[in-house]
């Protein structure tokens, strides 16, 4: 974890758990948002949209706040493997739904395929 | 439905195979089934009786299943890889044979053949290459690096376990009822419940399941072992080829089993519960699985060729007496094909429906898997050019591998292109093309890397004749065999049928069963070479432990190499360090000061994962619920306690031990003298490498 | 030491110079492993829920319950509010091991976590019923075996993360807290934390992406 070196241990505590706490809070934000959204009825592809967006954005923080990933040298090799992790995760499920979807559209043209 | 018992579940009296040949009618198709079924039941009393008999059944405990060395789990890998390369050789000489034999229908049923090329696809692939390229990885690895053993010895042993564990499913099919008959890539509907309902699709699918986890286990360990294990100054740039390509391979397996877990998975649930992922009705859609299938299927074919391409880097260096050319092009080059790997799946199944643009796309990213593989075969053959060229039998499988390889790569640049690939697809162009690429390209990659450690592993050398004979038979074997396929794959044979009707394939097919013939002599001499070499291995011996006057570590230790590995963890400054080394007549030396090295003790869990990974497989495929789930909580619980309660056993070589070993090895090698390449061959070579044409690599 | 260390640097090729010189951090090693572990398991997940992308079309649904049916709202919200709590307060067990504070500290944390993670399970349980009582049983269609294969897989893993936490407790409180502890409970904070990043792609891409 990125604690600085030159805090003492009292004051070490206190930012990691200022970590933690600024972890949940922004992810309570980014969680209440979509929910609330939803619950109250917004359309359907803004509602998407954001959901999408806040949805990475939260993982990004989870990753921050919580797996104490990030840009500081001695994370850099966990940090490598996310990233390449996520380039293997986009195209592998990425690819999917666009082969899928592809042959889904011309195996039965003429019917909605995202028609919840 | 099915009845189902509680004690056998649906385990009948008919679905024995040995006594097939009794109850029913007899045929060639008949006495062929249940004939395996015995040399299986046969085969397996004989080595319980034998083992018995020489009393070998505690050295073998003691010393060898409850290992944890990475060496001997690596010999255990190898030695399952041979006996199930006997079963498939076998298989895939009765279809040669049957086709020869095709225009008039053959000796064998439809279903029988459809079983054959099933597991032979399955064995060859999961059974027989995985095995070996692991094995080679764990002989290897550790100590081309530096190591003292891999980063989790106790999860090695559990891997060989669930290997073994599927492989076991395999041979077990042979005596209790059928395989699939789906293909090794077992496509849904055609393996769903409603057309197989037996236990064929299940065999399929445990066995894979089990080994599947295996590898994945042996991926997460070699890519820490390589991350972490490095002796100091073996930077990244300084690891040999080998190792290099193991890194890679086994990054691959990490991120490529789990779609092959999931599309496993999915087909269980399908099958056993009901779902409908795959099926016809209610909305399954059959076309994820291929999707799945393939997201693994494709990188596979890189896990397999990889290391293979890392030991024709070691053995090209080696028998060249030069240093490896290229060596940053082809790490560069191992790895963009381990990465576009992942963006190729699709050809796989370029008619399957999805429009042109999406076809165009995946084929040119196919194409460009050819320009760092074509880079490699430029630098082994920069590596070869002026260099003294020996012809030892590693040397030969590289210098075949090379020609032979090159013909199948560019077949498969030909089937890169979708509209090319939509005339040949399932044809026997395709299975042409792949044994083309599997052949020369991964096998003889790990019969050169089996002749090339074998002394590493044993302490002396395998015999050269039989080796050449081998070699040239496996070549010849080979093309004689599949290059008539690409003809008459050409001329529109499918794949895949027991039988034909066009006379014009006739005389093809009979100079493919010819060459069958030739492989299976291949196989036999493999065998004898064993056997004399064994006979004769005080003619061999490895001493000194560089038989080969080579380049990298793993060949500065005696050999066999002690369970230690090395009596000090050695620092490394230079990339082909041991070369250098040899170069400034610094080839052995003592280390300074010894000091106690500290092993982890022997471990239970691959046995434990062997019988009862077999135990929850054979279960689940028989619907014997108790078998199944009293497996599983064995096998849960043992992992869970072995978690909890860590290793009891930790061991400590004293540094008197090691000392004592390692000064009493350089004595001896001081007494040696040390051989030219001229001699290499002979008998006085003991494993010192005299001062030659080597050239420094710094 | 450093004598030897030089001599060792102007070796060519190798040098057995410092014996066994070699520092060895088995609790790094261990999460590295750990952390290749999880990202296995990630593309696992991802394999799940791009399936699951491809079976929310009409002849997917087969003409049976489609998300807006089946999902109820009430219980994923508190679903991924006790998940997200209990991600909190695993954190804070997480520092008070690193601070050496006092065992009961941990010890209410791990509880505390323990009980919010049976909380969700509890509510997806809850959930499950529902739906089967319904007769969205994952053997109706596509989509709802898609479903059954993609929300189970995750609670099965919280499950497995609640088992080895509550030995992480026995063992904390009859043991106390020795390094081995301490490593092992990093790499099941670095699980839960995970399986906490999985959620957030479920209640998006599943029941968000579905109720909208």
């Amino acid at each position: 974890m990125s604690t600085p070196k030159n805090l003492s241990k009292e004051e070490a505590y206190k930012h990691d758990l200022k970590g933690y706490v600024t972890g949940l809070g922004l992810a309570l934000v980014l969680t209440v948002i979509p929910f609330s959204a939803v619950i109250f009825g917004m359309s359907t592809g803004a509602a998407l949209w954001l959901i999408a967006v806040l949805g990475l954005i939260q993982i990004v923080v989870h990753v921050r706040y919580f797996l104490h990933v990030d840009l500081s040298p001695e994370r850099r090799e966990d940090l490598h493997l996310l990233l390449f992790s996520g380039l293997l995760l986009f195209i592998m499920a990425a690819g999917t739904i666009w082969v899928v979807l592809n042959m889904n559209y011309r195996m039965m043209p003429g019917m909605h395929m995202i028609g919840m | 439905m099915e009845h189902t018992s509680f004690l056998f579940g649906r385990l009948t009296l008919d679905a024995i195979d040995p006594l097939k040949v009794f109850l029913h009618p007899v045929s060639t198709n008949l006495i062929i089934l249940s004939g395996a079924a015995w040399a299986v039941v046969l085969g397996g009393i004989f080595v319980f009786a034998l083992l018995t008999y020489m009393g070998w059944w505690k050295p073998l405990w003691d010393n060898w299943f409850r290992s944890i060395d990475h060496k001997k789990i690596g010999i255990m890998y190898i030695v399952l890889a041979f006996i199930m390369l006997v079963r498939g050789v076998i298989e895939g000489v009765l279809m040669r044979a049957q086709q020869a034999d095709g225009l008039h229908g053959g000796f064998l049923s439809a279903d029988h053949y459809a079983q054959l090329f099933s597991t032979h696809g399955t064995i060859m692939i999961f059974f027989m290459l995985m095995p070996f390229l692991t094995g080679l990885m764990n002989v290897a690895v550790p100590l081309q690096i530096g190591a003292r053993d891999v980063s989790f010895p106790m999860l090695n042993s559990v891997s060989l376990g669930l290997t073994i564990a599927g492989a076991v499913l395999v041979m077990v099919s042979l005596v209790f009822g059928d395989f699939s008959t789906g293909g090794w890539t077992a496509y849904p509907p055609y393996t769903g419940v409603s057309f197989q309902p037996g236990p064929g699709p299940d065999y399929w699918l445990w066995s894979v399941t089990l080994t599947g986890l295996g590898a994945t286990l042996t991926g997460m360990n070699f890519v820490v072992t390589i991350y972490k294990e490095r002796a100091p100054g073996m930077t990244f740039f300084r690891m040999p080829m080998f190792t290099w390509t193991a890194l890679c391979t086994a990054i691959l397996m990490v991120f490529a089993m789990p779609p092959l877990t999931v599309a496993s998975v999915m087909l269980v649930l399908d099958r056993y519960a009901g779902f409908h992922f795959f099926t016809n009705a209610l909305g399954g859609n059959m076309m994820n699985y291929a999707n799945l299938f393939w997201l693994f299927g494709h990188p596979e074919v890189y896990i397999l060729i990889l290391p293979a391409f890392g030991v024709y880097s070691e053995v090209t260096a080696t028998f060249s007496g030069k240093r490896l050319y290229g060596y940053g092009s082809l790490v560069v080059a191992t790895m963009a094909i381990a990465v576009l790997s992942f963006t190729v799946w699709l050809h796989h199944f370029f008619t399957m429906g999805q429009d042109a643009n999406v076809n165009a796309i995946f084929g040119i990213a196919t194409m460009l898997i050819g320009i760092p593989t074509g880079v490699k075969i430029y630098d082994w053959m920069a590596t070869m050019y002026r260099g003294r060229v020996r012809f030892t039998v590693p040397m030969l499988y590289t210098t075949n591998f090379m020609v032979l390889f090159v013909l199948g790569g560019l077949s498969g640049i030909i089937l890169a292109n979708p509209s090319i690939d939509f005339q040949v697809h399932n044809t026997l162009f395709l299975v042409a093309h792949f044994h083309n690429v599997l052949i020369p390209g991964v096998f003889f990659g790990m019969l050169a890397g089996y002749t090339y450690w074998f002394p590493k592993m044993f302490g002396f050398r395998l015999n050269d004749t039989w080796g050449y004979i081998s070699c040239w038979c496996w070549s010849i074997g080979f093309g004689l065999t599949f290059f008539p396929l690409y003809v008459v794959g050409l001329m529109g044979m499918t794949r895949r049928t027991v039988s034909f009707t066009n006379p014009a394939f006739e005389p093809w097919m009979l100079l493919s069963g010819l060459g069958a013939a030739v492989l299976s002599f291949a196989l036999f001499a493999l065998c004898v070479q064993l056997y004399v070499s064994i006979r004769d291995r005080e003619t061999t011996r490895d001493i000194g432990g560089d038989p080969w006057g080579a380049r990298t570590l793993e060949w500065a230790t005696p050999s066999p190499a002690p369970h230690y590995n090395f009596p000090a963890i050695p620092h490394i400054n230079a990339r082909e360090a041991f070369a250098v080394a040899k170069e400034a007549g610094a080839g052995y030396q003592a280390p300074k000061t010894y000091s106690d090295i500290h092993l982890p003790g022997d471990t239970m869990m691959g046995v434990v994962m062997a019988v009862f990974g077999s135990g929850f497989g054979f279960g689940m495929v028989w619907h014997i619920w108790w078998m199944a789930l009293a497996s599983f909580a064995i096998m849960a619980l043992s992992f869970i306690g072995r978690a909890i309660r860590g290793d009891r056993h930790p061991h400590t070589v004293p540094a008197a031990e090691i000392q004592a070993e390692h000064e009493a090895w350089l004595e001896k090698v001081r007494a040696i003298t040390p051989v030219t390449r001229d001699l290499e061959l002979k008998q006085a070579n003991l494993g010192v490498a005299a001062h030659e044409y080597m050239e420094a690599a710094q | 030491m450093s004598s030897a260390t030089d001599a060792t640097y102007q070796a060519p090729g190798i040098a057995y110079g410092a014996a066994e010189g070699h520092h060895h951090d088995r609790a790094a090693t261990q999460l590295s492993g750990f952390w290749l572990f999880m990202m296995s398991d990630l593309i696992l997940f991802g394999c799940f829920f791009a399936t699951y992308g491809t079976m929310l079309g009409k002849p997917s649904l087969a003409g049976g319950p489609g998300p807006k049916d089946v999902f109820e709202m009430s219980g994923v919200v508190i679903e991924t509010a006790a998940l997200l709590l209990s991600t909190f307060t695993f954190g804070l067990a997480s520092i008070a091991i690193k601070y050496d504070r006092p065992k009961r500290e941990i010890l209410t944390w791990l509880i505390v976590t323990l009980l919010l993670g049976a909380t969700f399970l509890g509510f997806e349980l809850k959930e499950f019923i529902t739906m089967f009582h319904d007769g969205a049983v994952p053997q109706r269609s596509g989509f709802l075996s898609a479903f059954f294969g993609l929300v189970p897989l995750h609670g099965i893993h919280v499950t497995s993360g609640s088992i080895w936490l509550l030995i992480m407790i026995i063992t904390i409180a009859k043991n106390g807290v020795d390094d081995l502890t301490k490593s092992r409970l990093a790499r099941l904070a670095l699980f839960w934390h995970f399986l906490d990043l999985i959620w957030v792609g479920i209640f998006s891409v599943v029941y968000l992406g579905g109720l909208a």
